[in-house]
C-alpha cells in the first residue's frame, strides 16, 4: 500500500510583447507587417467606437453600455484568429470582437440604444446574440460544437466570457460536457479582474482562471491579456487543435477593465485609482505601435491618419445607426414565434389600431 | 396497432428520425438504457451514439446544449427525467430557448422539444410527481403540450417536433402504461392549438388535460357532460372552448396541479370574459390543494378524485 500522486498539471502563461513593446522573436507569430498594421488599425477603431460610446451614453443618445476599454487586445488578437466558417457566442463585453469579425458597426450603437434591430446578426456571419444573462451562453456553445461534429462540419466554436461567469453553473456544466464530449471548442475568458464591485480575488480561491480546465479534462492556458500577439498566437493554436478533433481549450486573458462596469457603476467606489493607473501603463495599444515604431512599421503621420479614420469610419457609423425609422410597436409580435396564437394576433391588430408607433421619449 | 403512451411515444421518435435526420435526442439514460421508462428503447441501436445521446447530469446542460444544437440547424428532443429537475433549467427555457427567436429577429431560432414526464400518483420519491405546467405557460416564446392517450401522444409528439418553435412536451407519468389503445403505425400529426372532443355533451362543459381526461371521463360517466381534451395548453384552443360553454352554460376545469394561479385560472378568465352571458353559474375548478404534492401515504387525498369531480358536476348542474 502506498500513498503517491496520481495526477497533476501545469498552467502555461504566454507573454510575446511587453508594454514598452519588446518582442520575444521566439513567440511572434507568423504576421506580415500588413497584418500587424491591420490588427493595429482595428485595436485603434475598438477603442474609437468604445470612447464615442461612452460620450452618447452621457447625451442620452445610448443606454447603459459597458466600456471594453483596456480589453482591446483580448478581444481583436482572438477574433482575428476565427474563421468564417467558425461559430462565435460572445456575452456583452465582446464589441471588439464583432468590430474585428465584421459585425456593422451601426448595428452596435443600435443595440446599445435599446433598438433590438441591432441585434438581428447578418446572415454572412455565425454569431450568437449578445447574450447579457453570465455566463448562460456557455452551454449554447458547447451544443453548437456537439452539432458541427454530429454533422462532420469541420469547425471550431468560441465561447467568450468574463471572470465573473467561471463563478456560475453554467460554466462549469459547458465545461464538463466540452471535456465529456472531447468538443471542437475554445472557451475565452476576458478575466479584466473586476466583476463590478468584486475582484477576482474574491472570485475564486484558484491562482489562476485558466487552471479550471484541468478538472474537466483539458488545458488551460493564461495570456497576457493586453498582449495582442500573445492572445493571437494562443487562440490560433486552440482553433487549430479544435479543428483537428483534439478537444477544447481554454484561453485565460488576464486583463484590465480600465473604466467602470457600465455607465451605471462608479468604481472610485471600490477600487484606487492607484491600481487604474498601474495597468494603464499596460495598454494593449501603446506596446504595439512602440512595436511597430522600432520595426520602421509606423510612422507619427500613421498614427495621426489611423485615428482620423477610425474617428471617421465612427461617425458615419452613428449617423446611420440614428438615421433608423422608429420601429412599429406591432414589431414586438413578429419574432416571438413563427406562427402567432390566435389571442397573440388579436393582441397585436390591437395594438396597431392604437396607433402603435416609438413613442416619444419626452 | 394496440400501444401503450410508452410505445406509442416510442413510436413517435423512430418515425420522426427516420424522417428528418436533424431530429436527435439527448438527456440522461436515454442512450443505452433506453430511458428509465423505456421510450426510447432501441432507438440508439438503430440511429447511433450520435443522434441518441447519453449526456452528463446537468439538466441545464442539457437544455443549454440543445438549444445550441438548435441555433446550429439540429432539431434537438431533450429529454429531462422528471418534471421535477426541469426546474434546474428554467434559467435556460426562460432566458434564452423562450426569446431567442426574439433577441436575434429570425436569425436564429429553436425548434427543441423539450420531453418529461409529469404528474403525481406514481409512488415516486420528492420531485418525481410535480404538475407545474402553468409555469411555462405564462412564458412567452414556448408551447406547452399535454397528450392524453398513446394516440395523441403519438399525434403530438410528431407535430412538436415539427414546430419551428420551442415546445415543452408534458407526458403524464401515471398514464404511460395504463391506457392501451389502436394507434396507427404509420406517421400522423396532430396539430398544436387544437382540442379535442373526447366526449359530446349538452349540460355541462368539463375542461381538462393531460392525466385528469381520463379520470374526468370515468367520473363524468352517467352525465350529459361535453369533455374538452385540450391537448395543447399555450395556445389553447379558445374557440372549441367557448363554442362548448355557449351551448352548455356551465363550465369546470379539472387541473392535477394546484388551483392557485393553474392553467384553469386562464381558462376561467377567458371564460368570462368571453361567455358572461351564456354562463348559467360561476366556473367552478376541481384542482389539487394549493400544497407541496405529498408522497404517496397521502397523494389520493390530493390529486382531484373521481367523487371530486362528480361533487362540482353536481354543484354546476343546480344553475
Amino acid at each position: 500500500m502506498a500513498e503517491y500522486i496520481i495526477d497533476s498539471y501545469d498552467v502555461r502563461r504566454i507573454e510575446v510583447l511587453d508594454p514598452q513593446g519588446a518582442v520575444d522573436e521566439a513567440l511572434l507569430p507568423p504576421l506580415s507587417g500588413d497584418d500587424m498594421k491591420r490588427a493595429y488599425e482595428l485595436l485603434v477603431l475598438s477603442r474609437a467606437f468604445d470612447e464615442r460610446a461612452l460620450a452618447l451614453q452621457r447625451e442620452g443618445r445610448l443606454g447603459t453600455y459597458p466600456s471594453i476599454l483596456g480589453q482591446e487586445a483580448a478581444q481583436v488578437g482572438s477574433a482575428l484568429a476565427i474563421a468564417k466558417v467558425d461559430w462565435v457566442f460572445p456575452s456583452f463585453r465582446e464589441m471588439g470582437v464583432h468590430i474585428t469579425l465584421g459585425y456593422p458597426i451601426p448595428l452596435l450603437y443600435r443595440y446599445w440604444a435599446g433598438d433590438e434591430r441591432g441585434g438581428q446578426t447578418p446572415d454572412a456571419l455565425n454569431i450568437a446574440p449578445i447574450c447579457v444573462s453570465v455566463g448562460t451562453h456557455l452551454p449554447h456553445a458547447v451544443g453548437a460544437a456537439l452539432a458541427a461534429r454530429i454533422r462532420g462540419d469541420r469547425i471550431a466554436v468560441t465561447a467568450y466570457f468574463g471572470d465573473g461567469a467561471t463563478s456560475k453553473g453554467d460554466f462549469h456544466e459547458a465545461f464538463n460536457m466540452a471535456g465529456v464530449f472531447n468538443l471542437p471548442i475554445v472557451f475565452i475568458c476576458q478575466n479584466n479582474q473586476w466583476s463590478i464591485s468584486l475582484p477576482v480575488k474574491q472570485q475564486t480561491a484558484t491562482k489562476t482562471l485558466a487552471q479550471k480546465a484541468w478538472a474537466y479534462g483539458f488545458e488551460g492556458v493564461q495570456v497576457d491579456g493586453n498582449d495582442v500577439f500573445a492572445v493571437y498566437r494562443a487562440t490560433r493554436a486552440a482553433l487549430e487543435k479544435a479543428r483537428s478533433g483534439a478537444g477544447p481549450t481554454f484561453i485565460e486573458c488576464l486583463t484590465y477593465r480600465i473604466a467602470d462596469h457600465t455607465t451605471a457603476d462608479d468604481a472610485s467606489r471600490y477600487r484606487p485609482a492607484s491600481e487604474v493607473e498601474e495597468w494603464q501603463r499596460k495598454d494593449p495599444l501603446l506596446r504595439v505601435r512602440l512595436f511597430m515604431e522600432k520595426r520602421g512599421l509606423w510612422t507619427e503621420a500613421d498614427e495621426k491618419s489611423v485615428w482620423e479614420r477610425a474617428r471617421g469610419t465612427i461617425d458615419a457609423a452613428v449617423a446611420e445607426a440614428e438615421s433608423a425609422a422608429p420601429p412599429e410597436a406591432s414589431d414586438m409580435f413578429d419574432y416571438v414565434s413563427a406562427n402567432l396564437s390566435p389571442r397573440q394576433k388579436r393582441q397585436r391588430s390591437e395594438m396597431i389600431q392604437r396607433g402603435g408607433v416609438e413613442k416619444d421619449k419626452t | 396497432m394496440q400501444m401503450n403512451m410508452v410505445q406509442a411515444i416510442n413510436n413517435a421518435l423512430r418515425s420522426e428520425m427516420t424522417r428528418d435526420d436533424r431530429v436527435v435526442l439527448l438527456g440522461e439514460d436515454v442512450g443505452r438504457d433506453g430511458g428509465v421508462f423505456r421510450i426510447s428503447e432501441g432507438l440508439q441501436d438503430t440511429f447511433g451514439p450520435e443522434r441518441v445521446i447519453d449526456t452528463p447530469l446537468s439538466e441545464s446542460a442539457i437544455v443549454g446544449a440543445a438549444i445550441g444544437m438548435a441555433v446550429y440547424g439540429l432539431i434537438p428532443v431533450a429529454e429531462i427525467q422528471f418534471m421535477g429537475f426541469i426546474y434546474a433549467a428554467l434559467d435556460q427555457i426562460f432566458a434564452h430557448a423562450a426569446r431567442l427567436r426574439t433577441r436575434s429577429r429570425g436569425r436564429y431560432h429553436c425548434p427543441l422539444v423539450i420531453r418529461t414526464p409529469y404528474g403525481a400518483g406514481i409512488k415516486a420519491p420528492e420531485l418525481h410527481e410535480e404538475s407545474s405546467e402553468a409555469l411555462f405557460c405564462q412564458m412567452p416564446g414556448v408551447k406547452v403540450v399535454v397528450p392524453s392517450g398513446p394516440y395523441n401522444a403519438k399525434g403530438l409528439l410528431a407535430s412538436a417536433i415539427r414546430d419551428p418553435d420551442p415546445v415543452i412536451f408534458l407526458e403524464p407519468t401515471r398514464l404511460y402504461r395504463m391506457i392501451r389503445e389502436e394507434v396507427p403505425e404509420g406517421e400522423y400529426a396532430i396539430p398544436l392549438g387544437r382540442a379535442r372532443l373526447a366526449r359530446e355533451g349538452m349540460a355541462v362543459t368539463l375542461i381538462a388535460w393531460g392525466s385528469m381526461v381520463e379520470r374526468a371521463l370515468k367520473a363524468a360517466d352517467g352525465y350529459d357532460a361535453e369533455i374538452i381534451d385540450l391537448q395543447t395548453l399555450s395556445p389553447f384552443d379558445e374557440e372549441t372552448v367557448l363554442t362548448s360553454v355557449q351551448k352548455t352554460g356551465r363550465a369546470v376545469v379539472v387541473q392535477e396541479a394546484p388551483l392557485t394561479s393553474g392553467f384553469g385560472a386562464e381558462l376561467a378568465a377567458t371564460i368570462a370574459q368571453e361567455a358572461i352571458l351564456h354562463l348559467r353559474g360561476p366556473v367552478l375548478r376541481v384542482a389539487a390543494p394549493d400544497v407541496t404534492v405529498p408522497l404517496a401515504h397521502l397523494v389520493d387525498h390530493y390529486l382531484p378524485s373521481a367523487e371530486r369531480i362528480r361533487q362540482a358536476l353536481d354543484e354546476i348542474l343546480k344553475y
